[in-house]
């Protein structure tokens, strides 16, 4: 990698270079407002070539699925396949207008009923909706349709959603912008939500319980029966955090289960690209109590003459719209086209070897790196970056990966796990990655014996070193101070 | 096919390092009655099937010529120079995931740090996110940031009807949690700036206004700040990005929180999304902003570098207490953007929207002239900058069908889906992409459409 710094767009700036041209005008000009407008928009100056390299550059400076091993732990970064990029910008998918008629999208609309019809053969639920932008985004959706539910019937003083402590932070959050208060469950020594706590409660002010299952610790929670009757039993509706869901596809029915919300992350377990953060995507799947909520519209079967007319609706008790228009109809064709490629046996397969990776590397990590919760474990698991004696810790260890090739595993999460490194390798790295990985991370312990210095001050064959986050945030550079040159 | 690479041999080695005997040992957690069930799937295609099969449910859809559409709304056709798709292309960035590995991560990092320095130029303000999903969830995040400001002191948000529909009903959804919040001002559909400052009291947390408006006019902004302020409320001001490119920014007149969808800058309709949700602000509300912040600073050996910062404010870190829910957001959109910016720079910038200006004109002096048409029929004085509304001499649904069937071109916006009085009226969009000969045919296929 380059160690020089990448001049920002502002400072490459030159007054009066040019990255593109539009046409002349064809129209007689009309007369400007004479308020209201502006000298300058304030944006930089170059020429298509300087564009071009400063993001190539860029690129190269940074690390994807693509670039190598990438076991950030919740996360799920597999491959994305290539053909799925190619087929999302075809121009019937990528120029077609959201508020098009109907009629002229049909097209569109089968991809999207064809996908809440899959998604819902998959998770075990009689509706799903597309819409929510996200998996945190689905949550909060989720949770306005449990409280829609519940007010519906009248019952308004189930105020608490039952949240275990291993959760993501999104559960917690989703919960307070729902208008819920979140009650947080502490684990069991086996790393299951503690089943007796569940039991105390539950009572009638409870709205429900969010579990994540496999849960993040990367374990199938071994009471998730006993848990989802005591909730039902009390009231409450089971909501699942589906950010796991690529260890279940094929293998078990979320619905099946007992579970009444669920959201899938499609760029999860469907493969979607993460793309830097975003857009992903996070549809809703329910159970028929609650089907009558989803936010819409929906897409609806209307049968014709001789073909299938597809045609949207409004459930009849939705919450409402929660995005624009459909949500992220570019995730759904991906997706959709995932699920077409793979089938019900390829969806199972890639279950199985996400789960035969996880636990072929935690048998591999096992007398290198302690793994509180040593037993077969899902998609993930989770192990603790602490060498005894060196003062390393989980961080360290993950800068030091960078200056192997890999990408660190999540750090610190869950926060049940003291100096947690939670590892999950997908379905699609083969052995010998695995190896590697494994090799390495020993390699490393070695190297936090003897010279924890070279450890600590980790990475070293980066572009920068460890970067200073307190002075980041004490001194809020946010924006690129650098005047525009002709200012 | 499945893209698991392990061979038999690999897969048998594997499992006897862990010490099971088969695949299905792997999942002995799970309980037998409900473990591998049958699933009711195609069976798998190949790429290639794959592909045909793909063309074919895209040519499903009518084929859609964008140079003859003038269908908007809060979607548009725009130029999208060939930089951008180049740039998204490239599988560093778009397989990558958020940046809490910074070292790992500088370029996305600093694509993210210039991306929110040129938004803050383009919209006046001071901070703004790293992307939000879109431009309603984006204004939903907006006004939740003024309640929290608020502290529970004011929970009315008055909202402008001529903000777009679908936007006031994603702030309708989202403040179904918030138990004590209402919303005042849209209920009157004809309510103009003036009818809404009127509103404003003691109990108002945030004016929230469209400009240009979801009808493309241009609101008369002189003084609504200063009104809003004394009031003791914020202003959110939602915008169309390419505007910005000729008209004051919203910062300039006051807005303390501009929001927008950015989906014209560089990314394509795609049926809806994903699209790019701008967010933006004074510096004083940064530690209430949701969503991701890329800062500046340095490294151990003093080089410059970036960082996602002040992540207390987020749900990671703040769980119930966070100022958002929000995780994934719309970086590689933001990616999009910034690579849009960039390129057309401030001349093309300004070029695009005069552009729209002049040809959105053009097209509604010559409708104007059509027997039985009206432009801006409401407000025909007022500025407007590419969208105008068109009072047609039948109901919409019935011209735009024969726009359709017999010219091939998608007609406006159907007002009357929102407002059934307004069935004949619709919303048309005009871009750099309609050439004159477009619009020539639009004119004409109107006229003959209404006899």
């Amino acid at each position: 990698m380059i160690h020089d710094k990448i001049p920002t767009l502002y400072e490459s700036s030159v007054s009066g270079r040019h990255g593109t041209d539009l046409p002349v005008p064809d129209v007689p000009l009309s007369p400007l407002p004479t308020t209201g407008l502006r000298e300058d928009c304030g944006l930089p100056e170059l020429s298509q070539l300087d564009v071009v390299r400063h993001y190539l550059a860029l690129s190269q400076r940074n690390f994807g699925v693509d670039s190598g091993f990438y076991p950030l732990g919740s996360c799920t970064m597999k491959f994305n396949p290539k053909v799925n990029e190619l087929i999302a910008r075809l121009p019937g998918f990528a120029e077609a207008h959201p508020l098009q008629e109907p009629e002229t999208v049909q097209g569109n609309l089968a991809l999207m009923y064809g996908l809440q019809q899959w998604l819902a053969e998959i998770g075990g639920f009689a509706g799903v909706s597309l819409q929510p932008s996200a998996g945190a985004h689905g949550e909060f959706t989720g949770l306005l349709m449990m409280r829609a539910y519940h007010r519906e019937r009248g019952d308004a003083k189930r105020t608490r959603i039952l949240i275990p402590d291993s959760a993501h932070g999104t559960n917690p959050a989703s919960t307070t912008m729902a208008g819920f208060t979140a009650v947080e469950l502490p684990s069991d020594a086996r790393g299951n939500v503690d089943l007796e706590a569940v039991r105390i409660a539950c009572d009638d002010t409870v709205a429900g319980i969010m579990m994540t299952n496999p849960n993040t610790l990367g374990l199938f929670e071994e009471h998730i029966g006993e848990a989802v009757r005591l909730v039902h039993e009390c009231g409450g509706v089971v909501y699942g955090d589906g950010a796991n869901m690529n260890a279940l596809a094929g293998i078990s029915r979320p619905g099946d289960l007992g579970f009444d919300v669920m959201h899938y992350n499609l760029h999860k377990t469907f493969a979607t690209p993460h793309g830097g953060g975003g857009p992903g995507s996070g549809p809703v799947g329910v159970s028929a109590r609650l089907k009558d909520f989803l936010p819409g519209p929906v897409v609806e079967l209307a049968r014709g003459e001789d073909q299938p007319r597809y045609a949207l609706a409004m459930p009849a008790k939705s919450i409402g719209r929660v995005s624009t228009f459909f949500g992220n109809f570019g995730m759904f064709v991906r997706a959709y086209a995932y699920i077409r490629q793979h089938g019900a046996a390829g969806l199972r397969a890639n279950s199985e070897h996400a789960v035969l990776n996880a636990n072929y590397l935690r048998v591999m990590l096992r007398d290198a790196f302690t793994v509180p919760f040593d037993r077969m474990s899902m998609h993930e698991f989770v192990c603790q970056g602490a060498i005894e004696g060196t003062g390393v810790r989980a961080l360290d260890i993950s800068k030091r990966l960078l200056d192997y090739g890999f990408h660190p595993p999540t750090n610190y999460f869950p926060l049940t796990v003291p100096e947690a490194l939670m590892i999950e390798p997908t379905e699609t790295e083969a052995k010998p990655t695995l190896d590697a990985f494994a090799a390495g991370m020993r390699a490393i312990a070695l190297e936090a014996r003897n010279d924890p210095a070279l450890v600590k001050g980790a990475p070293h064959k980066t572009p920068v070193r460890r970067l200073d986050e307190v002075k980041a945030a004490r001194e809020l550079v946010l924006a690129d101070r650098t005047k525009v040159a002709n200012d | 096919m499945s893209y698991v690479p392990h061979t038999e041999r690999e897969r048998s080695d594997m499992l006897a390092a862990i010490g099971l005997a088969s695949m299905e040992d792997l999942f002995a957690d799970v309980p037998a009655q409900v473990r591998f069930p049958v699933l009711d799937l195609p069976p798998p295609a190949s790429e290639l099937d794959l592909a045909r099969e793909m063309q074919a449910l895209a040519a499903r859809n009518v084929a859609v010529d964008p140079g003859l559409s003038f269908l908007g709304a809060g979607t548009y056709h725009h130029f999208r120079p060939a930089t951008v798709d180049y740039v998204l292309s490239r599988g560093e960035f778009y397989t990558s995931y958020t940046q809490y590995q910074p070292e790992a991560s500088q370029g996305f990092l600093q694509a993210l740090f210039e991306y929110q320095s040129m938004i803050c130029q383009l919209t006046g303000t001071e901070v703004s996110n790293a992307s939000h999903y879109d431009g309603a969830t984006a204004l939903a995040e907006a006004v939740l940031l003024a309640l929290n400001v608020a502290s529970g002191k004011r929970n009315k948000i008055v909202l402008s009807p001529a903000v777009h529909p679908q936007y006031r009903a994603v702030v309708r959804t989202y403040l179904r949690g918030t138990h004590a919040a209402t919303i005042a001002g849209d209920q009157d559909g004809a309510a103009d700036l003036d009818r809404l400052r009127a509103v404003l009291d003691q109990e108002t947390a945030a004016l929230v206004i469209q400009n240009p408006n979801f009808l493309g006019q241009c609101e008369a902004i002189d003084g609504l700040a200063d009104a809003v302020h004394r009031a003791g409320a914020l202003l959110i001001v939602v915008t169309d990005p390419i505007a910005l490119g000729l008209f004051q920014p919203p910062g300039a007149y006051g807005a303390d929180v501009v929001v927008a969808d950015g989906q014209s800058l560089g990314i394509p309709p795609s049926f809806g999304g994903p699209h790019l949700g701008i967010f933006a602000s004074r510096m004083t509300h940064v530690r209430r902003l949701s969503g991701h912040l890329v800062g500046e600073t340095a490294d151990a050996d003093g080089r410059r570098g970036y960082v996602l910062t002040l992540a207390t404010r987020e749900q990671h870190i703040r769980r119930a207490r966070a100022t958002s829910n929000i995780c994934t957001n719309s970086a590689v959109c933001a990616l999009a953007a910034a690579t849009y910016l960039a390129t057309m720079g401030k001349r093309g910038l300004r070029q695009v929207a005069e552009l729209c200006f002049h040809k959105s004109h053009y097209a509604a002096a010559e409708i104007g002239k059509l027997k039985g048409f009206s432009v801006n029929p409401q407000a025909p004085a007022q500025p407007f900058f590419k969208e105008f509304v068109v009072r047609l001499p039948g109901p919409a649904a019935d011209i735009n069908k024969r726009l359709r069937t017999q010219h091939g071109i998608v007609g406006g916006y159907d007002l009357g889906n929102d407002d059934p009085q307004l069935k004949n009226h619709m919303l048309i969009a005009v871009t750099e992409i309609n050439t004159r000969e477009s619009i020539d045919r639009l004119v004409a296929a109107l006229g003959e459409a209404a006899r």
